[in-house]
Formats: structure tokens, sequence, C-alpha cells
């Protein structure tokens, strides 16, 4: 499979970006953060997403998707780190349908299509601490009557406030299990955090929150085989989005190199400037095939795709935060106001490093990959 | 799709038969094939490699058959690259002339021209060297000054190289000569080949800080060359300099990357060990070494991305300035690794146990990478240039 995306790959990023910088350009993120919106994030939007088909792309098309793969969702999340737009299509599009492919055919029928549709927001909360850790998950479930006691606290859990179904990773004697949970039920305490990107997730905690036996998704214990694909597919993602952001702020900073003056001079023409544009270049390239790579093998079904998406997202991780530092930095003085969108590309990087594992954590994998 | 995995199939058995076990894993230096008219061969295994691979083609691949090569599509020499990395094979031959002259062949040669040259390269008959930098031509490349005076049916060549590889071994080289002095610099420059046993050719090998002469002086004294024998038009030498150097410049992007031995972090667990989690006794040096790896694992890829590119037609010609920029600079830091991953053990330059001090000889070897085929900050100044089209570039 050559590494470039197919002439339809090509229209669907077409599709994606034209529709974002028309619907929901940075301008979108301004006034859902300026308004201090309730939700922080915009449900015609995410309609919106659905009737495009973008809310639905790996979603399979006997429930109303396209069934499409990575490379697809790949491409929309690169949009999106484009276009900085708050949007349920990580947690839900990417996370959320994946996980819920491995469910039962009840539970695909009552939740897929509308997922499908841009209608329904469904959360996956795996996270726990200050870091993303899934082989370290404490919440517990316990054999309760017919179902299950969850007892845990969740972070994280993006767009979890405005979830109408949550997927959460919990521990029973067998491993780790995946459970479907209304977020309405009793002892499911939920709290909004309003990040620094003014993206969304939501802190989750569970006290003795009772589930019935068909919650589970998935084998009882057979949780972790399912976030291993999940978490792989979503890291290609996040990279993807990674890839946008920092190259749209490559963009922007390039713009400001051609017209920027000082000493009489555009400050593009000095080559203490040029040099480090011409790094980072060389640096977002490298991120963005090996993304496209992790994208392709997950499609391929091939065994290393997990290491491939770990490399993807700990060099996409680290291009873009070099590519945001660069961006301010060179910006100067107006690289520090809000005013400029330089700043909003800062914060977004800074969040979507932590999702799904920062650099330090795949660079791990690597190292244990190559037995050392 | 199943006719690539019938060629997977075919390939496999072919390698499994033919490749000799002596021709697998990791290769020693002297053990290199680079053919030639003098060709040294470590075992009558590695002539043997080298001939079997030959009458492939499959010393270049994607050449077309009709000058010897193997005929291959892209997505079958990518299936054919990674069955030989599957068994670790040593390349059949490490040729300047399938790396960098060959392409220029096919792209600027005449007809007669790729008949003569193509197929004694595919075959290792002809051993290549390059004669491009010049004591006052380096960075600034298109100065050189060495002269090919016009004789009717011939030229008279003098002049001296510099940093010539192998010159010494090499049977043959392709060479910048200016054949205009009065015309802008970059417009009076030609691309001539000749033998290197021409009356008037001499080499004298320059001893580097690795203790080892891979690069040579070379000099040109009343050298006579064939009229025939340029390639591409008179006075627009540029234009196929330009053309090789990408070739070159992707070449030694890819060196660290192909020739990679032992991963660093295994050499690193052989000298210093493993805790009981199984990870490096060393966690700072650890962290350091799987971010190399990191970067060297999506380097690979974006490698491997730039040929799709090329094939798709879809490639910038400059890009081959952002691998090189990169692969070389990746490989130097590989080589600083690997030298704190052996320690005090790596910093012996004499003896048995170091094989003659080859860690610290590579490390120093690698140092050139930036330097040869263009600088890293000509890299650069390339690709802000055209790749960014930042002004005053």
């Amino acid at each position: 499979m050559p590494l470039i995306l197919t002439d339809e790959q090509t229209m669907l990023k077409d599709a994606a970006d034209g529709f974002l910088s028309e619907h929901a350009p940075i301008a979108h993120l301004r006034e859902l953060r300026d308004t201090r919106d309730a939700d922080g994030v915009s449900r015609d939007l995410w309609r919106a997403f659905g009737e495009m088909g973008f809310a639905g792309v790996v979603i399979p098309e006997a429930h109303g998707g396209m069934g499409l793969g990575a490379v697809e969702a790949g491409v929309i999340a690169e949009s999106l780190g484009r276009t900085l737009t708050p949007s349920p299509f990580l947690g839900t599009a990417v996370l959320g349908a994946r996980t819920l492919a491995a469910g039962s055919e009840d539970q695909q029928a009552e939740w897929l299509p509308r997922m499908a549709a841009g209608q329904a927001i469904v959360s996956l909360a795996v996270d726990e601490g200050a870091k993303h850790r899934p082989d370290r998950i404490a919440t517990t479930a316990e054999r309760h009557g017919n179902g299950f006691k969850l007892n845990g606290a969740k972070a994280m859990v993006l767009d979890g406030h405005v979830a109408d179904a949550l997927i959460v990773a919990a521990k029973t004697p067998e491993g780790t299990t995946l459970f479907l949970v209304d977020p309405k039920t009793a002892g499911v305490g939920i709290e909004r955090t309003v990040m620094v990107d003014a993206h969304n997730a939501a802190r989750v905690t569970l006290t003795n929150a009772e589930v019935d036996a068909d919650a589970v998704i998935g084998p009882v214990g057979g949780g972790d085989a399912i976030l291993d694909g999940v978490l792989t597919l979503g890291r290609g993602c996040v990279a993807s989005s990674l890839v946008g952001a920092g190259d749209q702020a490559f963009q922007i900073t390039l713009d400001y190199l051609r017209t920027r003056k000082q000493f009489g001079k555009l400050i593009g023409e000095f080559q203490a400037l040029q040099h480090r544009a011409a790094h980072l270049f060389s640096e977002l390239e490298i991120a963005r095939a090996a993304t496209l790579a992790a994208l392709q093998a997950v499609d391929a079904g091939r065994e290393d795709a997990p290491l491939i998406a770990a490399v993807a997202k700990a060099k996409a991780g680290r291009v873009a935060e070099l590519a945001v530092q660069e961006g301010v930095q060179m910006h100067g003085g107006v690289g520090m106001t809000d005013e400029f969108d330089i700043g909003l590309f800062m914060k977004r990087v800074r969040v979507l490093n932590e999702l799904l594992g920062d650099a330090g954590l795949h660079q791990d994998r690597m190292a244990r990959a190559q037995g050392f | 799709m199943s006719e690539l995995d019938d060629f997977r199939a075919e390939t496999r058995t072919w390698l499994e038969t033919n490749c000799p076990p002596e021709c697998r894993g990791p290769a020693e230096e002297d053990a290199a094939i680079w053919g030639g008219r003098n060709a040294v061969f470590k075992t009558p295994a590695h002539r043997l490699w080298l001939d079997r691979m030959a009458a492939r083609g499959w010393t270049a691949p994607e050449w077309p058959v009709e000058y010897g090569g193997g005929g291959l599509s892209r997505e079958q020499a990518k299936v054919l690259a990674s069955e030989l990395r599957r068994i670790k094979a040593q390349p059949a031959l490490n040729s300047f002339g399938v790396w960098m002259l060959g392409p220029a062949l096919l792209a600027f040669g005449t007809e007669a021209q790729k008949q003569r040259f193509l197929p004694e390269i595919v075959r290792g008959e002809i051993r290549w060297c390059q004669g491009y930098s010049e004591p006052g031509a380096g960075s600034d490349l298109a100065a050189v000054q060495t002269r090919a005076e016009d004789k009717g049916d011939h030229w008279i060549v003098n002049g001296q190289k510099i940093w010539t590889s192998y010159a010494d071994k090499a049977d043959w080289i392709f060479c910048l000569v200016r054949t205009d002095t009065d015309a802008p610099k970059h417009l009076g420059i030609s691309f001539v080949l000749f033998d290197m046993a021409t009356p008037g050719v001499t080499t004298r090998p320059i001893t580097l800080i690795s203790g080892k002469s891979p690069f040579c002086e070379t000099f040109f004294d009343d050298v006579r060359v064939e009229k025939e024998n340029l390639v591409g038009t008179l006075n627009r030498g540029w234009d196929v300099a330009k053309h090789l150097l990408a070739h070159e410049r992707t070449m030694i992007g890819a060196m660290g990357e192909i020739g990679a031995g032992r991963p660093v972090g295994q050499v690193a667990a052989d000298h210093i060990g493993l805790d009981e989690a199984g990870r490096l006794d060393d966690p700072m040096l650890r962290a350091r070494i799987a971010e190399l790896e990191i970067d060297a694992a999506a380097f690979r890829l974006a490698m491997e991305r730039v040929g799709d590119q090329v094939k798709a037609k879809q490639a910038h010609p400059a890009i081959a300035s952002m691998l090189k920029y990169y692969g070389s600079e990746l490989n130097k830091r590989r080589h600083e690794l690997l030298m704190a991953a052996g320690g005090v053990e790596a910093l012996e330059w004499e003896g048995e146990r170091s094989r003659n001090g080859t860690p610290a000889r590579d490390w120093l070897r690698t140092k050139a990478n930036s330097i040869e085929g263009g600088t890293s900050e000509v890299q650069l100044n390339i690709i802000a240039k055209h790749l960014l089209q930042l002004p005053g570039a």
C-alpha cells in the first residue's frame, strides 16, 4: 500500500477541510469559549457531522455509517486539528464507535445508528490519574444481584458532561471489563472540566453505581483486548490531529515570516529563522508519514499496528509541540496575545499530547518492543 | 494483490535457495561487495551472491530489463527489499553506479550510453566514483574550476577534485568540468565520464579522523576525455549534477537506516545489562535511545513515503534535501548513542576485541554525513528556498 492518500481519501479530506473552514473555523471555538457555552460543544454541528457522514466514518453501513477505515477517520481528525473544532468526533465517532463494535447486536443496534447520525454522544472512560495508564485501572466492578456494582473515579472522559452513554473500564476478577453505563444511573457523578484549550472532558465518579449484566461490552474480563484495538485506532487519530494542528500552526507562522518586517527586512529573510522553519518542515513530513503508516497498519490488521501507532503518537506529539513553540516564538509579542490564533494551537497541542498517552509512554513501548 | 503475494512467495523461495549463509547477518565492513575490475570478495560465497542477484537484475531492481535491471514495479521492489531484510541479507552490491550515476543516465544519457554503461553497473563490473567537490568548491559546488579544453573530437581536462570517495579503487569517474569559463557559474559546467586508468589521472587517499581513508584527492593532468562521454547537454551539466545529487542525498540520508546493524538498545543491553524488569539498567540512556528509535522508525516511513510520492509524481524535487538532512543528523545521533551504550568498552582504537576500534571509527565516520553531499546547512537553505519559498532564501 503506497504511503499516500488514494483519490477517494483525498476527496474526503477536501470535503472535511471545506466543511470545517465554512461551518466550524477557529471563530467557532472562540464563540463557544467567549460566550461560556454551557456544553462547550455544538450539538447542531454534531448533527451536521452526521449528515456529512463524518460521525459514522468507521461505523458499518449496516448500522448507518460509512463503513470506512482508520485512514479516513484520520483524515477527518487531521482537519479537526487544523480548525481546532470542539467536536465529539474523537470520543464518540472513533473511540466510542470502535468499542461498541465489540458489543452485542442489541448494543450496536441501539447506539451505532444514532452515533452515525450525529444524534448520540458516547464517551469512553478509561483514564483515572494524571497520566493515561490503561494497564493500571483501579475502578472496580463487583458482582451484585443480576449485574455489577461500579466504584471508582474517571478523568479525561471526552465530552463526558454531554454524553448519552458512558463506556466505563473497570476491574473484575477476570480482568478489565467494559460497561455501557447510562449517565443518569444513581451513583454516577459527572463534573465538566473546561480545559486549557476550551475543549471538553469530564470527571466521572462511580459510587455503588449499579448496572445490569447486559451492560457488559464483549466478554467479562475481555476489556483489555478490546481496548488494545480501540486505543491503537485512537492514537492514530490523535496523531492525525496533532499533525493537523502542528502543520496549521506552521503555515500560520510561515505567513507571518513572509509578511512581518523588522530591521527593514521581512523576518523570513533571516537565515536563523529560515533554518528553524526548514527543520520544522522536515519534522512535520516525518510525523505525517508515521501517522499515515499507523492508520494503514490498523486498516490492514497488521500485528505491529500498536507499535506503529505508538511511533506516530510519540513523533507527532513531539513535532507538534515544536511547531507551536516555534510558532509563538517567531510571532514575537503578538504570539502571546489571545487575539492571534497561534496560542490556541499551543493549548490544543498540549491537550492532544496527554490524550491516550504522552510521547514518553509510547517511547517506553518502543523500548520494550526492542528488548531494552 | 494476489499477484504481489505470488511475487513475495516466489521471491522468498528464491532467496532462501540463493542467498548464501555467509551473506546473511550484520556485514563486516571488509565483507562489503563493491564490484569493479579489481573486485575483492571476502569469500567465494560473496561473489556468488553478487552474480546471482545481478543475473536477475536485482542489484538494480527497478531499472528496465533492457539495460540489465530487474524491471520490477515499485510495489514489487518493496516486497523484494522486505524479503531481503527478513533474512538479514547483506547488500549484493554497493555501488555509486546503481545509487547515483545510473538514475542520471536513465534520465539524461543517450541510448548508446545507457546500453554501454548500465548493464555493467548492474553486474558490478565497473566501479564508479564521483568527481564533484574541489578545494574551492565544497558547499558552493557550482564554483568548480576543473577545466575541459575543447580539442575537436575530445577534451583535455586539467584540475583537482577532493573528497572523491574510493577514487583509488574506482574504475571510472563521473565528473563535473568547466567547459565555458565566460558563462555564469552554473551555466558553464558539463558532466563527463572517463576511465580512471587514462594517463594523467592520479589519486591520493586522505587520512580522516577515523584513521581510515575512504576519500581521495584526485588530480587531472592533461587527461583526454572523448566527446561521446558527455552526458546531457554541453554546458548544462548542472542539471545532471542536481538530478544525481538528489539520488546521492537520498542515499546518504538512508545510510544509517540501511547500514544499521544491531539495534542501539540491544548493544546497550550487551554492555550495561538489564534490570529485574527487563529494562536497560541506565534509565536516562534508555529514554534517549527510545527517542532515537521512534525518530528512526518514523524516518524509515518517511523515506518510504517519499519513494511512493516520487512514483506517483507527487514529490517535489527538493524533498531529497529533507531526507538527506534528517537521515544524516539521525545517523550521527545513533552513533553518539552507540558510543554511550558501549561506554569505556567502545573507546578502544586497536585490538581484536573491538575489531580494531570499529565502534569508535564508525562513530567518527558519521560526522561526515552532514557534510558530504551538501552540508546540513545547505540542505536547510534548499528547503527554505524551494519548499517553503521564504523571502530572499
